[in-house]
């Protein structure tokens, strides 16, 4: 408990403290009348509503879009259904970054649709929404799915058998079963959605931009830290507003459902009208998750030579970067993974820590740390970032020059994803076999190391992976701290699709391929190792 | 499970601060190099469109033992703010490209160590902004000024605009594209060029009409030039559809130089009427690892062996009496009469007010 306790104190809590504190304070007294200023400016007005406007809007489209997916993924069987499965989920482990940068490669200038038809869509509305639905289309899946697959289809029957209709029936049975799976999964897509940074800033173009977008412009263009430390306190109110609204809805769904065994449910599709539910599941998978990231892959590959490696072998070179960067942006990956490694050791400490605390204990007080553990997904990554710059600069925490840096701020993004899965497996560890080692004679920690390690030895890899994944692809924090000589891979392909040029613009592409197949690939190994299919995520 | 342990304590350690992980073989990779060749080695922290001939760089080495690495941060705006933000531990030795529009920000911030460079009596006293504490050593100017690509408008039988004025007009709706003025300084010169025109209360009106008339932000000059202005090489390329630009006065030499092969005449051409004097500093760096290289830097870039070689690479005119400007110049750059200027103190004083009312009205 101490260890997560002082983690967070130190490298969340006190650096974003500070930043508001700075934008905040003058002449050492609080000026809370700049909420009054800075909320009443009309173009900050703007913001707070395309924020929320959009953000409700991608929620509402990947529910319409992913509902018939999760249906699909729960009742039936067909071949490559965990192929698909895998697919489905890749999106989500991938980084904000290569999402925007395979969207631009669709409907950016001189992408796809523009040589077919010359359409260009970025800087629109729809590229931000397309690139949001393709995002969060597993959160939807994975967790209405996961339970979906577990309800008793009799109890469906049994109403129709009473005499109501098929429709009444799924109305009065299953939606009220699924409603609080559904709702969470829709808090889940909201937050992140709500929380966007990277999507937006490649592909919303000057004109649209969420929160997040917003506090990094103020503080990184217009040097205007009261503006941005205001933003951050209202993004981090409609963070805990959402996830208090998350955390309620996940305990009602904890309410008695007659769960059966996934394999009791699922049966090949029948009739004209499930194979059709099939086909268009299958379709929108195509159009939607295999489309951008195939052309990404198109894009990387079509060298000033035709199709070729051009692009890959640029990536070896600083000449090629003209300056841009220290090192040959192929560098990039060693840093990522380096770094990535380490943020994700961290995270299993200080996740796996607190979700051991949270086991134990129960509480008022345990569940409110345990909403403060879910704090940083939502808390702008740009403020930590940036808070990180101007506190961590002081002995005996001189960090600044330091690339711990880089790891600290990527696991703290990590950490909930480790509690996430850990914590159902530790909860379901019964503790008299602990009681029973300790009478036995075995200390704690062989307690720890002979009884509950060999039981969450899976989540502790599912949750591994998940934190390696998220941390690649950090990129609001790292924006901020990551430094040119040493950067990451969502930092340098950012960088590069911000110079002119097609072998910048070939090389981000090529860069973000890199990216997706690692962050692939290590879904991929975390599929296999998958015990439990009803995880939140 | 043994190296889950390990790597359980190397982390433990990390968490507290102590940045040796032998867990990872990650190591500590700080950027002190151990075989001591740091000290030999000076970096240059600029902005995107920062460029110079290797055969200059290799010569400030020959002088000076000091090998130049340039470590490109952004856009003018972005890279002063990044410096600025992480003051005192620097990215690097030397910056270059805060100008006129951004000294203020700078020089209140304390970004700079003073540096009275060697050579800087060469310089024209009309650009020394900061001889009281010679913060920043003046290295260029450059008149920002609106280009147009010549064959659009021989082709539409048009008249290329001359004026601010024109640019708002019917003939030429839809045609321009300028720089976000919130990060790029060629943006915030030709802002500032249309307040200076129009004054504390019409250059709004300007903006209004001259976004009705269709024009386009984007975020750099690079952007701006390259891919989206039709009359420069890159844009070609990129089949871009604005004949409009902001630009240098010195574009369009630069233009005949990398055309293959060179032609007579520039392929574009400057609005004369529409210019802004930029001065671009650089300055010694609060907190530099290696001053004595930095301080050497400083000289070098008002040395004439790098004013010469300036304005091919950057477009930019030199500062000092006595660099000779290429012929490519003299017979293809615009000479600007009468550039728009804004007074120092003033631009300080309504900066960052002006960039936020014009981001309001015509970006957002």
């Amino acid at each position: 408990m101490a260890v997560p306790v002082a983690f967070f104190g130190v490298f969340f809590a006190y650096p974003v403290a500070a930043i508001v504190g700075r934008g905040l304070k003058a002449d050492g007294s609080w000026r809370w009348g700049r909420f009054g200023d800075v909320l009443s400016r009309p173009d900050i007005g703007q913001v707070l509503w395309f924020t929320t406007w959009q953000a409700a809007v991608s929620t509402a489209l990947t529910l319409l879009i992913a509902l018939p997916g999760a249906y699909v993924f729960a009742r039936f069987e067909f071949p490559g259904k965990q192929l698909l499965r895998a697919v489905v989920t890749v999106p989500f482990v991938l980084p904000t970054v290569v999402v925007g940068t395979a969207f631009l490669a669709l409907l950016g200038r001189g992408g796809l649709l523009d040589e077919l038809w010359g359409i260009r869509a970025d800087t629109t509305v729809w590229a931000i929404l397309a690139a949001h639905v393709f995002f969060n289309y597993a959160v939807v899946v994975r967790t209405v799915g996961g339970l979906w697959a577990q309800l008793d289809p009799r109890q469906e029957e049994a109403a129709r058998v009473l005499g109501a209709g098929r429709l009444a029936a799924w109305w009065r049975v299953t939606l009220p079963a699924l409603g609080p799976a559904v709702a969470a999964a829709a808090l889940m897509v909201f937050l992140f959605t709500f929380t966007s940074f990277g999507i937006v800033q490649i592909l919303g173009g000057p004109a649209y931009s969420t929160l997040e977008v917003e506090i990094y412009r103020q503080t990184a263009r217009l040097l205007d830290l009261p503006t941005a430390a205001v933003l951050t306190m209202v993004q981090f109110a409609a963070v805990g507003a959402i996830l208090a609204l998350h955390a309620w809805t996940v305990r009602r769904r904890e309410t008695a459902l007659k769960l059966v065994d996934p394999a009791q449910t699922v049966r090949r599709p029948r009739g004209v009208g499930q194979w059709a539910l099939l086909a268009g599941v299958l379709g929108t998978v195509l159009l939607l998750i295999l489309l951008p990231l195939g052309v990404l892959i198109e894009r990387s590959l079509d060298g000033p030579a035709g199709y070729g490696f051009d692009y890959y072998r640029a990536l070896r070179s600083v000449e090629a970067s003209g300056g841009t960067f220290l090192v040959p942006p192929l560098e990039a990956v060693w840093y990522s993974l380096r770094y990535a490694l380490v943020a994700t050791v961290i995270a299993l400490v200080v996740g796996g820590l607190a979700a051991a605390a949270l086991t134990r204990r129960a509480g008022r007080f345990v569940r409110g740390f345990d909403a403060l553990l879910m704090l940083p997904l939502g808390v702008s990554a740009v403020t930590v970032g940036f808070g990180f710059l101007i506190t961590l600069d002081k002995p005996p925490l001189d960090l600044r020059a330091s690339w711990i840096l880089v790891p600290l701020a990527q696991a703290l993004v990590g950490v909930p994803f480790v509690v996430r899965t850990m914590l159902p497996v530790l909860r379901a560890v019964d503790g008299r076999l602990r009681e029973a080692a300790a009478v036995l004679g075995a200390s704690p920690l062989r307690v720890w190391r002979e009884v509950d390690l060999p039981m969450v030895r899976r989540a502790v890899l599912v949750a591994a992976g998940f934190a390696f994944a998220v941390s690649l692809g950090e990129f609001g924090a790292t924006v901020f701290i990551a430094r040119p000589d040493r950067p990451t891979l969502p930092v340098a392909v950012a960088r590069l699709l911000g110079r002119p040029g097609d072998l910048n613009y070939g090389q981000a592409m090529a860069l973000s391929t890199v990216l997706m197949v690692v962050c692939a690939v290590s879904l991929l190994v975390l599929e296999r190792i998958r015990t439990d299919r009803s995880g939140e995520f | 499970m043994r190296t889950t342990k390990k790597m359980a304590v190397g982390a433990a350690a990390a968490a507290l601060g102590v940045s040796t992980l032998a867990a990872c073989g990650g190591g500590s990779e700080d950027s002190t190099s151990s075989d001591g060749t740091k000290s030999k080695t000076v970096t240059l922290v600029a902005h995107d469109s920062f460029a110079a001939s290797d055969s200059v760089l290799k010569e400030f080495t020959e002088q000076t033992g000091y090998t130049v690495k340039v470590l490109k941060s952004g856009e003018a705006g972005e890279a002063l703010n990044k410096e600025i933000l992480t003051k005192g531990s620097p990215q690097g030795d030397v910056f270059f490209g805060v100008d006129n529009t951004l000294l203020s920000r700078a020089l209140d911030n304390g970004l700079f160590t003073p540096y009275e460079a060697k050579g800087l009596g060469q310089v024209r006293a009309d650009v020394r902004l900061d001889d009281a504490g010679h913060r920043v050593t003046p290295v260029d100017t450059g008149d920002i000024c609106v280009n147009y690509d010549k064959a659009y408008f021989t082709d539409k039988k048009l008249a290329p605009p001359e004026s601010f004025a024109d640019l708002t007009k019917p003939a030429y709706k839809d045609l321009l594209v300028v720089e976000n003025a919130e990060q790029s300084s060629p943006g915030l010169g030709f802002l500032l060029g249309t307040v200076a025109a129009y004054g504390d209360d019409g250059w709004q009106d300007y903006w209004k009409k001259l976004k009705a008339n269709g024009v386009e932000v984007v975020d750099s000059w690079e952007q701006a030039y390259n891919e989206e202005f039709s009359g420069s090489a890159g844009g070609k390329k990129a089949k871009a559809e604005r004949p409009l630009v902001v630009s240098y006065a010195s574009s369009p030499p630069v233009e005949v130089l990398y055309a293959e092969p060179q032609p007579k005449e520039a392929p574009t051409g400057v609005a004369t009427g529409t210019c802004f004097r930029q001065i671009e500093f650089a300055g010694l760096l609060q907190g530099a690892k290696n001053e004595a290289g930095g301080k050497a830097l400083l000289d070098f870039l008002v040395s004439k062996t790098f004013q010469e070689d300036m304005p091919l690479n950057m477009f930019v005119n030199p500062v000092v009496d006595g660099a000779k400007l290429p012929a490519l110049f003299t017979d293809h750059g615009a000479v600007v009469d009468k550039p728009q200027t804004v007074a120092p103190e003033k631009i300080a004083k309504n900066r960052d007010e002006w960039i936020q009312s014009w981001s309001s009205l015509v970006v957002k």
